[in-house]
């Protein structure tokens, strides 16, 4: 394997992160709070359509952006209402969210569009184009920085960056501010929160609500960057991916960072079997190779390799004591 | 401390939380400019109007009856299984197995064979998930939801490069030979002097699930064992102080769970389709959560929400074909049954229990 192909796969490495990281930060903000929330997957996909379908018809990829992250958030605000107010159980509720949006994605995309539930594929100002950075081609004589500075920094979608911004906010918002520490709180031990006089509920939703806007760009990108149009389907698991990427990273933001690039780079490998070959001399199969993360986060939750251990009040529902 | 009377509970709160669902979906049909009762009245004369639309409704009834009572039991434990779709998906490759390699001498004990391979198989899948959640403490939702994956991912490997015949293409394993066929439903009640259609898909396998809700009722209810389960899933300390293990309830709940959502597969791979393809189990597994969440978790509840589903799924398919309405329609109102009857329970309930603490102060 030459030089360029493996800063290619990096690319597409980093490409192929970006929705995780945003999903898996999105799930952060949530299961820090102490929702569980399984309906990434829905959310992203919700997202996904709405951004695809508004910019189809308006022509502004900013305007699809909005949509996307304004359907997601109404996702998030349904599973808030059933997990927070009705105090319901999260993991149902995130099932639903998910069978919700796989039906209705098709279902409105049909009414709208006709075209067997996708999207009329996006082009110019509809989708978020590539950005050159300054100077990215008059580096590129640069022996090794030049290309990775080409290819491998330079010419992503602004969201790309987004996503990757996001991580150091994160860590910062959670760990360095009072809102931070209060939301930490109310995942681990929401009654000391109450007894402090911070509102449960309102940390709880403002968490809920984030996670929308989050999963909501993760899904524009899917359909808005990394693809040009909406597809039945399209979040094709990646909501789950970034779950286990969350539980991989044990629920902090710069770990999280490291595994959607990990679990990344396993989807850029699963494109190129040319590249395994030559690299182990062996075929390998897509299938499995797919199947990876999965498997891997098993055994970190089996404890084998590290526990994570997930927010203590993760999953229950805060009843006030009368 | 009971607010409700029993007979609320067990039929009030889902009947409510279904006429919510349907309102809803009834708004979504009018939303995407389709008239809800004309839906109504096609899906109804699709899904129940010939015997070969109650074939295909019990077809799919069959399927979620299994996948129901799977998620049922494990809820009496106090687990959710997630993880139907890879158990019945895995059941799927026992069944083949046990059809192709093992040569019967009659279909009785190729369906006894294959009941018993798709048991093992669903089990084993349930197996490792269980064994981390009663050993480890990892999530039996997160691992099941991973198990899934995994499974498909092996199924896809399998049927590519192992089963797969020579020289075909589809990721399918071969036709099962014709000894291992099943009866349809046709096939049985041709005796009895009933003409029902000869090529809808409900067979012989129908017949066994109704006895599996009968067992299932059985085992929870009128056994230590289930009693066991029960106690464990409604207080675990209750039932640790009791003297009930949990490692071995965890273990033995899940396993029942996976043998049951394995054991779907004789009915969709072993009786429709003869052979094993890559996705034979088309969302059953999480069409049994719907299940159990409207049948409450008991047999009988899980038999009419069985049978309820399958007409929607048979019901939404005449509707896609007559119809601009797609098959989707099917997964919304799927996800509004979830919603309603799983996690808008207390929605539901809690203005009920009002009203039902208004009419006992008026009496007293």
């Amino acid at each position: 394997m030459d030089f360029l192909t493996f800063v290619q796969l990096l690319d597409s490495t980093v490409r192929l992160a970006t929705p995780l990281l945003l999903a898996c930060l999105a799930g952060l903000f949530s299961e820090r709070a102490g929702i569980f929330d399984i309906g990434l997957e829905g959310k992203m996909l919700a997202a996904a359509f709405f951004s695809a379908a508004i910019a189809a018809v308006t022509g502004s990829v900013w305007l699809g952006l909005l949509a996307g992250i304004t359907a997601s958030m109404a996702f998030s605000l349904l599973h808030g209402v059933a997990s927070i107010t009705f105090r319901g159980n999260q993991l149902i509720s995130g099932v639903a969210i998910n069978f919700l949006a796989a039906g209705l994605t098709v279902l409105i995309a049909q009414d709208w569009f006709s075209q067997g539930g996708r999207t009329p594929s996006l082009m110019g100002g509809g989708r978020f184009e590539p950005i050159t950075l300054p100077f990215a081609d008059a580096l590129d004589g640069v022996p090794v920085l030049g290309p990775i500075y080409r290819e491998l920094i330079s010419g992503h979608s602004i969201l790309v960056y987004v996503a990757f911004a996001m991580v150091p906010l994160t860590w910062w918002i959670l760990f360095r501010t009072r809102f931070g520490l209060r939301l930490r709180a109310v995942g681990e031990n929401p009654a000391a929160v109450d007894t402090a006089g911070v509102s449960v509920v309102g940390l709880r939703y403002a968490a809920v609500i984030i996670c929308g806007v989050l999963c909501g760009i993760a899904g524009a990108y899917l359909s808005t960057a990394l693809q040009a149009g909406f597809v039945k389907d399209m979040s094709a698991g990646r909501g789950f991916i970034a779950l286990a990427a969350l539980i991989f990273a044990k629920w902090r933001p710069w770990y999280a960072l490291y595994a959607t690039l990990l679990f990344g780079l396993f989807g850029a490998l699963e494109t190129r079997p040319d590249v395994i070959e030559g690299l182990f001399g062996l075929k390998v199969q897509g299938a499995l190779l797919g199947a990876l993360p999965y498997v891997m986060t098993v055994i970190i939750l089996a404890g084998f390799v590290g526990k994570a251990i997930p927010p203590r009040a993760g999953g229950k529902p805060y009843v006030k004591e009368r | 401390m009971d607010v409700m009377p029993k007979w609320a509970e067990v039929t009030l709160v889902p009947l409510i939380s279904l006429v919510l669902a349907a309102l809803l979906s009834a708004l979504v049909i009018l939303a995407i400019g389709e008239d809800p009762v004309e839906a109504v009245n096609l899906m109804v004369t699709g899904a129940l109007g010939s015997t070969y639309g109650w074939g295909y409704t019990l077809y799919y009834a069959t399927n979620f009856l299994f996948t129901g009572l799977a998620v049922s039991v494990a809820f009496h434990a106090g687990l959710f299984n997630i993880g139907g779709e890879g158990q019945a998906m895995l059941g799927g490759l026992g069944v083949a197995l046990a059809c192709l390699f093992i040569p019967w001498p009659h279909w009785t004990l190729a369906l006894l064979g294959a009941s018993v391979a798709a048991a093992v198989f669903g089990a084993a899948w349930a197996a490792i998930p269980a064994f981390l959640q009663a050993k480890r403490g990892s999530h039996i939702v997160i691992t099941t939801i991973m198990f899934n994956f995994i499974g498909a991912a092996v199924l896809n490997y399998v049927l590519v490069n192992l089963m797969r015949p020579p020289g075909s293409m589809d990721p399918a394993t071969a036709r099962f030979p014709e000894i291992t066929h099943l009866p349809t439903l046709h096939d049985i009640l041709l005796p009895l002097g009933i003409n029902f259609s000869k090529s809808a898909p409900a067979n012989v396998t129908f017949i066994i699930a109704l006895l599996a809700c009968v067992l299932v009722w059985f085992l929870l209810w009128r056994t230590w064992l289930g009693y066991e389960i029960r106690s464990y899933g409604k207080s675990e300390p209750g039932a640790k102080y009791a003297g009930i293990s949990p490692v071995a309830i965890t273990m033995i709940a899940m396993l029942i769970s996976g043998a049951l959502a394995g054991l779907m597969a004789i009915n969709n791979v072993m009786g429709e389709a003869e052979r094993l393809v890559l996705n034979a189990v088309e969302g059953a597994g999480f069409i049994g959560i719907a299940v159990a969440l409207m049948g409450r978790s008991h047999p009988f509840g899980v038999l009419l929400a069985a049978i309820l589903f399958g007409f929607l799924y048979q019901g939404g398919a005449e509707l896609a074909l007559w119809t601009s309405i797609p098959r989707e329609l099917i997964v919304v109102i799927q996800a509004l049954v979830i919603l309603f009857t799983g996690a808008l329970d207390n929605m539901v309930r809690m203005p009920l229990e009002r009203l039902f603490l208004m009419l006992r102060r008026g009496n007293a």
